[in-house]
């Protein structure tokens, strides 16, 4: 789960990491009091949607020579034009497609004087099973790219979960980052407290780019990216609290109410698939015999039939879907169950599209006699193999 | 031969009285015996559990330490729900159970952070979690693979993908090749037992002729697992494999499923795996339906 900039900073305003005061909106109408609210006279507006690129991007309805989604003001009256031209229009951006995110909230803050722009996130590192810091001098740009081109940049510490950041640690990364001074001073309270914060919030990454050296020689965290890990959640009511579901997938939202795995893609083959390895294989083969999955959907082990049911309905809901595939090797999961599962949506919401079912494992032959006792259209298919050619033949006809 | 469990492996059951627990084992019994030999509760020790199947009883212990001491048993499976599922897998550490299987799915991932720092300095391996765990024909299953798939045979399979793992089983069996041992690492990014540990066992057991290695996106583990096959083979050490990566198609920077697979930027993405494991000399199926056949085609040169 991810979410905005602004609650990102929040929340590490609460751990003690300094942020510029700033104030979020949602209407045109509350940008002057919002401005008002800072000591000024710079100030920055930031449309906060959930994807990256932000600066760089261009809004829709705007001209091409228009400014992008964050925008400096030198006064407030330029913060109210700047909330007037942003709030409610669609930026495009590196990461957001084509279809671009409409922008609901604004966030305006306090101006920074920048001396150096740094690049630090936090992530488990998964070849150690730790919590690491990524850390480079070149911050504020695509950090995909400096991986790419200039890897000796990018530096990694892991932290030992046993110990926490050590001063052995903090003195590494600043180090990497060249930092003296205030800063490294600032540097002795500001990495602790971040991977204070993500383990304590259970995150799955957090990215601070840029972390910016002050000309007055101070660190402050000029932007925050920060995304939850979905296993965790249960134990967290306050980052729930936090989700958008304005910028989540409607159907994404409804799997993520039954713990459904889905992702939406643009194919139009709909998939229900037990295991996300099996899952992705049903994608590949699909792509494989020329044509494209319009979801990813791994119902997982342990689902009751109601669950099953449920993904079914988020699949047959999608107005891109031509045709269904359904494949199950069931170990965990049990045949009879989404044999179950299956026709009773299919008797709640009908089903209007051709669906090819494909059973193996644990019950299969139980499951196998429950769609054949149902009378339902249903192609059964023998292996993966078939399974995909049926489906793909079957939307083509 | 096999590799990790055999006939004469004792397994506990740690969540044994849950509906999870008492379905995987009641099969796990039926499957040639395997050697069942207690269950864990901290409020039921001294109570017995019964299989719904064939009535067979299984005492119940507080906890790890005396089940193990009261058994001798040497393996442990754990189907308990994912908020207690770290700390069970953390008793069984501490009670020094030389291999522990998790078959749990959804563990935070800063649960397992914690976990690994245990395991690191202990005696004991981890399978999982988030795994189907590993069968050997016709001897012992422990987890959730479904047994009537199997069929003793020459090939060793290692997966990252439950059942993906299942694929494969399946079409070696059809293949009339069967198997020595299946295992299912896991997709979570945290866990106990990687690629390489398991084809070090397979290269090492003399009934495995050939082996099938299944990764998917995200990770370097394949990339990190296929140097291992390129230095192991310099030393003389090499079998026919043939294998598979899942993700081919996923969209970047999305996470599919569980914690399983995320592709950023270049880096674990599915060509750079398939171009590591080919350098490495493994034949690499572009359907996940060809894993058998492909396989075959190695065997025959």
């Amino acid at each position: 789960m991810n979410i905005h900039e602004y609650q990102a900073k929040a929340l590490l305003k609460g751990y003690g990491a300094p942020v510029a005061e700033g104030v979020a909106i949602l209407k045109v109408e509350e940008a002057e009091a919002a401005a008002k609210q800072l000591p000024g006279p710079l100030y920055v507006v930031k449309s906060q949607i959930h994807a990256g690129g932000r600066g760089k991007g261009k809004f829709k309805e705007l001209g091409p020579d228009a400014k992008g989604g964050v925008r400096l003001a030198k006064s407030i009256e330029e913060v109210v034009a700047h909330a007037k031209d942003m709030l409610g229009n669609t930026l495009v951006t590196a990461q957001t497609g084509e279809a671009g995110k409409q922008v609901n909230r604004l966030y305006i803050e306090d101006g920074a004087d920048i001396d150096r722009e740094l690049y630090c996130s936090l992530l488990v590192d998964r070849s150690v099973g730790q919590v690491a810091f990524v850390v480079s001098t070149e911050g504020g740009m695509d950090i995909e790219a400096v991986a790419h081109d200039t890897p000796e940049k990018i530096h990694t510490i892991a932290i030992d979960p046993e110990t926490g950041v050590t001063a052995d640690d903090v003195a590494k990364i600043s180090k990497a980052l060249e930092l003296s001074g205030a800063a490294a001073e600032d540097a002795k309270s500001l990495f602790p407290a971040l991977y204070k914060a993500f383990g304590e919030k259970d995150m799955a990454l957090l990215e601070v780019n840029p972390l910016i050296v002050m000309k007055d020689g101070h660190l402050r965290v000029l932007d925050a990216k920060m995304s939850f890990d979905g296993n965790a959640l249960f134990r967290h009511d306050d980052v729930k609290a936090l989700r958008d579901e304005t910028e989540e997938d409607s159907k994404e939202i409804e799997a993520s109410k039954w713990d459904l795995a889905y992702v939406a893609l643009d194919g139009n083959i709909g998939c229900m698939v037990n295991g996300a390895g099996l899952a992705m294989a049903t994608m590949d083969i699909i792509k494989l015999y020329g044509k494209e999955p319009a979801n990813f959907c791994d119902v997982g082990g342990g689902a009751g039939k109601e669950k099953v049911a449920a993904a079914f309905k988020i699949i047959t809901a999608d107005p891109k879907v031509e045709g269904i595939l359904v494949n199950i090797f069931g170990g965990i999961m049990r045949c009879d169950v989404i044999a179950e599962g299956v026709v009773a949506a299919v008797q709640e919401v009908g089903l209007k599209v051709p669906l090819v079912v494909r059973l193996e494992g644990t019950n299969v032959e139980l499951g196998k006699k429950i769609l054949n006792e149902s009378g339902l259209a249903i192609t059964a298919a023998d292996d993966l193999d078939d399974a995909a050619k049926k489906i793909v033949a079957a939307i083509k006809a | 031969m096999s590799i990790l469990v055999n006939k004469d492996t004792k397994i506990l059951v740690q969540g044994l009285t849950g509906k999870t627990g008492t379905f995987h084992t009641e099969q796990a019994l039926a499957y040639y015996g395997t050697k069942m030999v207690g269950g864990i509760h901290p409020k039921k020790g001294g109570e017995t559990w019964s299989s719904g199947v064939d009535g067979t009883a299984l005492p119940i212990f507080a906890s790890v330490a005396e089940a193990k001491e009261r058994t001798g048993a040497d393996a442990t499976v754990i189907y308990v729900p994912p908020a207690g599922a770290a700390d069970a897998i953390i008793e069984a550490i501490e009670a020094e159970v030389p291999f522990i299987t998790c078959i749990t799915e959804g563990i935070p991932v800063m649960d397992m952070v914690r976990v690994k720092a245990k395991l690191d300095k202990s005696k004991s391996r981890l399978l999982g979690p988030n795994c189907p765990g590993v069968l050997t024909p016709e001897e012992c299953k422990i987890g959730i693979m479904p047994g009537s798939i199997f069929r003793k045979g020459s090939v060793g399979i290692v997966s990252r993908s439950g059942t993906l793992t299942y694929e494969a089983v399946f079409q070696t069996s059809n293949e009339g090749l069967g198997q020595t041992t299946a295992v299912g690492i896991g997709g979570d990014p945290v866990k106990g037992t990687e690629f390489i540990d398991m084809l070090e066992m397979f290269l090492a057991d003399e009934a495995t002729q050939s082996i099938i290695m299944i990764g998917e996106i995200g990770g370097s583990a394949e990339e990190d697992a296929a140097q291992f096959l390129i230095d192991e083979a310099k030393k003389g050490r090499k079998k026919p494999m043939a294998g598979f990566i899942a993700g081919r198609t996923a969209p970047k920077g999305r996470t599919m499923g569980h914690a399983g697979a995320v592709v950023s930027g270049g880096k674990g993405d599915a060509e750079s795996k398939i171009a590591a494991m080919e350098a490495a000399g493994i034949k690499v199926s572009p359907s996940p339906a060809r894993l058998g056949k492909t396989l075959v085609e190695v065997l025959k040169g």
